[in-house]
């Protein structure tokens, strides 16, 4: 138990050894072992995070640093002090990510066998997957900023690879997909630039990046914590005067015994495993740091409020507003992976890749890893709302916004992938609009049951497209006679049209219950969970979101409060309103084309994991269910989810509990029933107005409504306006005039080569041919010249040469006889 | 004492190295040249001979032998040379081998 959180690495190795064997292998091995490798690892990964989910339950919402063998040093730089770990954090919501990420991943991997079956790029498809799943444990078990950026950039890259995973078609098909690749790549980037900026900010304020130092407690009024302590003999506990009614535990006080004697038994655990340090130290708080020594968040709690200044060598900041910028630029980064306004637009693009990959990435767990850094830096923003920051309003701001925006925008969708692609976006802006207000609970259980049932909803759209492009093929066979039988090498067409037919065209469904039930069961459930039906998981998540937002407003007179509850109110109505409108066109009512007609059910490898996660999206709810609930409460355990997450959040136990409000619960579940009346009865029995037109689009009124929603209320060419144009015209520009006219025709090809040519020319002419040349030149005629002259005295007369030697020793000689003969005609005078 | 004194044979010395010296200047027959130079070269040695007695030092005899030994050697090379050199020319005029001029 106490060395489990020794494992956490493998949970990234596992996915990561699965993307090697396939990217390296997969072309060797048969598809069948593809497969089986990428769900293996997949599986395995998820077996691993439910033995951390028994090491944080089973200590009581312990949670631990794990230094991660072979990666000791990973950014360090000595000489200036700079050590940042490869650490990887084990606590209830790494391990709840965990869960959501390899839970859902497993059956989207044992789905996509099914699904991805008879293409061409198999195992990469496989490498991939399991490539994005290390990534995306990267990101949630990080224990700092940097670790977190890479897996944040990591499944950044896989989402990239994955919706331009056909970018090969024929065109203009993929083309369509790798400019959606594209466009989610440079969108994110916008986003991980606020990221960025946020890392190096807290970089220099704090000095460190990680979350929490090891043995640093998140949260030291937690419900499990104190319990344990106060077992222990820590805590002497006095029931609080007027708190009697209530009757719960978590209403009484404790008072804090400290450490005292105990401490060293603590050190001495913590010594027997150098790997994890168990945080469930004897202490009561983290007072036996040094303030400085503390997390990220540890020191935001120490120093925020204080008058506190931190040095931009220019300039000065105070540390509270330094916080302020550092939560708007990783609200940045969240609108841009999270998809909120104003970054949300590559989203539905995104459904360019295969179900599979919308399933996983673009629904259930990278979109949300906005959500979970907001949620991890909770420390932020609380203070940040204490401290009378309007942040929570921003945020607020954004995520309903997004909700209602999105909402709206898929009421007037037909691509059936797009709807819900538009529903992602809005159920991201309820979890964004939730952190806003302050239930980091709420966001945590929306994005937990959200992501089982929208995984449900796409694998449940992947399945009907499957079909329905078979029942197209059938169809066609019979008309036509002709085999398809080597069409099945690449039997997909996600997001295209296939000889103008486009099978995920909801106009081209219908009647597809009868076709494919059990497809039908599993996504009217999703559906009944996305528009928060009771008792469906859905029903308890939103409604917390809902309860929390009616508490902050009207309880605590909070703007955002009432801004969230009243906009995501009607977002919730809009939810179900579209995705009932789905049902009827999809699954009720008469089929509208051959293929609908001929639509076979999905393998069993396709049906096994939506009948999982229709279960689960049936239960997952009563994992957070509020006290007081008439009946439920009882089913499982109040609040479960809400004590398990305490431990890491610093906030939740500082701020409110509810308890179950029937009024709040009825308003929406009224709301959500009304909305899928209202839906039945405009859509029910209709089919299509003519000229394959929704049945809003006949009337007066509601005609320009849907013609808004249809046209994505110009989002897209709001930007195209704005942005790409301008940036277009900017760079044409700068490419046409500054560039090429002005740089190339003007400067370099005037000035520069006009002046090159003319000091060449006069260093070519004048100096090099004249002078060098001529130098070299005058001294080799020089030389012929003289030897010319001087070779016609070699005659080749020996006798000559004999008496040229015989004058020249005779000149010697007299020479050397000279002297003699002067001293001698001397001495004779 | 020596009576006669070392002049003469100095006179005859240069007399005899003239005659050798005008010979290989004018001489065109190969064999006549290397016989002049033969002459200049026991001119010499006569020199040589007369200084070391006029001196009494046996300095002259030693050389002259050297000189003897290196004519002797230079003897048979130039001989050897001047027969190659008429199988090859049929001819032995030094002024018909000029095939190194300029």
């Amino acid at each position: 138990m106490e060395n489990l959180p020794l494992l956490v690495p493998l949970v990234i190795l596992v996915p990561a050894l699965g993307a090697f064997i396939n990217f390296f292998f997969g072309a060797k091995l048969e598809e069948k072992w593809s497969g089986y490798i990428g769900c293996f690892a997949s599986i395995l990964s998820f077996i691993i995070s439910s033995l951390l989910l028994t090491y944080v339950t089973g200590t009581n919402g312990g949670a631990a640093v794990v230094n991660p063998p072979f990666v000791d040093g990973w950014l360090r730089i000595d000489s200036i002090g700079l050590d940042i770990g490869w650490q990887q954090r084990v606590d209830s919501l790494s391990v709840t990510m965990m869960l959501v990420v390899t839970g859902v991943g497993s059956l989207i991997h044992l789905y996509a066998r099914g699904y991805m079956h008879g293409d061409k790029w198999y195992p990469r498809f496989f490498a991939y997957l399991n490539m994005f799943l290390a990534f995306m444990l990267i990101l949630v078990t990080a224990n700092n900023f940097l670790m977190l950026f890479v897996g944040w950039e990591g499944v950044g890259l896989c989402s990239f690879l994955l919706i331009g995973f056909w970018w090969d078609k024929k065109t203009p098909e993929g083309w369509k997909n790798s400019n959606a690749a594209r466009k989610a790549f440079i969108v994110n980037r916008i986003g991980d630039f606020g990221l960025l900026m946020a890392m190096f900010l807290i970089f220099w304020t704090f000095g460190t990046l990680d979350f929490y130092k090891a043995g640093e407690l998140p949260n030291t009024e937690a419900k499990y914590i104190v319990h344990w302590r106060e077992h222990n003999g820590l805590l002497a506990h006095e029931e609080e005067a007027d708190a009697g009614a209530a009757g719960d535990e978590h209403d009484k006080t404790y008072k804090c015994v400290p450490a005292g004697a105990d401490a060293p038994a603590a050190d001495a655990r913590a010594s027997t495993n150098p790997l994890a340090e168990d945080i469930r130290a004897l202490y009561c708080d983290n007072q036996h740091f040094d303030a400085e020594l503390l997390g990220v968040f540890g020191q935001t709690t120490e120093r925020f409020g204080t008058d506190e200044t931190v040095d931009f060598g220019g300039f000065q900041m105070a540390f509270d507003d330094v916080i302020l910028l550092i939560a708007l630029f990783v609200l940045l980064g969240v609108t841009g992976k999270s998809a909120q306004i104003p970054l949300f637009i590559w989203l539905p693009d995104a459904m360019a890749g295969p179900t599979p990959v919308s399933a996983l990435i673009h629904a259930a767990t990278m979109v949300t890893a906005g959500v979970f850094i907001l949620v991890r830096s909770n420390v932020f923003l609380w203070e940040l709302n204490h401290g009378g920051y309007v942040i929570g309003l921003v945020i607020t701001l954004v995520g309903a916004g997004t909700a209602l925006m999105a909402g709206y925008i898929a009421l007037g969708q037909w691509d059936i992938k797009r709807v819900l692609a538009y529903s992602t976006i809005s159920q991201l802006g309820f979890m964004v609009a939730a952190v806003g207000i302050g239930a980091y609970v709420a966001a945590m259980f929306h994005l937990v049951t959200h992501a089982v049932f929208k995984a449900l909803l796409f694998l449940g759209s992947g399945s009907v497209i499957h079909g329905v492009e078979h029942g197209h093929h059938h169809a066609h066979e019979h008309s036509q006679g002709h085999d398809h039988d080597d069409d099945h090498a690449s039997p997909h067409s996600d997001g295209g049209t296939e000889g103008g037919f486009d099978a995920q065209d909801m106009r081209n469904m219908g009647g597809l219950r009868k076709r494919m039930p059990i497809t039908y069961i599993t996504y009217l459930v999703g559906t009944l969970a996305l528009a928060g039906i009771f008792p469906f998981a859905g029903f308890w998540s939103k409604d917390e979101i809902l309860a929390d937002a009616w508490f902050e407003g009207f309880e605590l007179n909070e703007l955002s409060g009432f801004i969230a509850f009243g906009v995501l109110l009607v977002a919730a109505a809009f939810t179900a309103f579209y995705m009932w409108r789905q049902i009827v066109l999809v699954f009720l009512d008469d089929p509208r084309s051959e293929a609908a007609e001929q639509a076979p059910e999905s393998s069993g490898a396709m049906l096994l994991p939506l009948l999982i996660l229709a279960l689960f999206s049936i239960i997952i709810g009563f994992i957070n269910v509020p006290k007081s609930t008439p009946i439920f409460a009882g089913v499982y355990a109040t609040y479960e989810f809400k004590y398990f997450l305490e431990h890491s959040l610093v906030s939740v136990s500082r701020g409110h509990s509810l308890d179950f409000n029937l009024s709040i619960a009825g308003i929406a579940l009224v709301l959500g029933i009304a909305s899928i009346l209202v839906a039945n009865r405009v859509y029910k029995g209709k089919g299509l107005a003519s000229g394959n037109r929704d049945v809003l689009e006949e009337g007066g009124a509601s005609r320009l409504l849907f013609r808004l929603a249809k046209a994505r209320l110009y989002w897209d060419e709001f930007y195209a306006a704005v942005i790409e144009q301008p940036f277009n015209r900017l760079a044409a520009f700068l490419a046409d005039r500054v560039d090429w006219d002005f740089l190339h025709n003007y400067f370099h090809d005037s000035l520069i080569k006009r002046g090159f040519d003319t000091i060449g020319e006069l260093l070519s002419k004048p100096f090099d041919l004249g002078i060098v040349d001529g130098a070299v030149n005058g001294l080799g005629v020089f030389v012929q010249r003289a030897a010319e002259w001087m070779r016609r005295s070699q005659t080749g007369y020996v006798r000559l040469y004999a008496v040229i030697l015989f004058i020249g020793v005779v000149a010697v000689i007299i020479l050397m006889v000279t002297p003699f003969i002067q001293t001698l005609l001397a001495g004779g005078a | 004492m020596n009576p006669v004194g070392v002049e003469p044979y100095i006179v005859l010395s240069m007399v005899l190295f003239l005659l050798g010296a005008l010979g290989v200047l004018m001489r065109r027959n190969a064999i006549l040249v290397f016989m002049s130079v033969e002459l200049m070269l026991n001119s010499a040695n006569l020199a040589l001979v007369a200084f070391a007695r006029e001196w009494g030092q046996v300095n002259g005899h030693v050389f002259v032998f050297f000189v003897m030994t290196v004519a002797a050697a230079e003897v048979a090379v130039g001989l050897a040379l001047i027969v190659n050199i008429f199988r090859e020319r049929r001819s032995i005029n030094i002024d018909d081998l000029q095939q190194m001029r300029g």
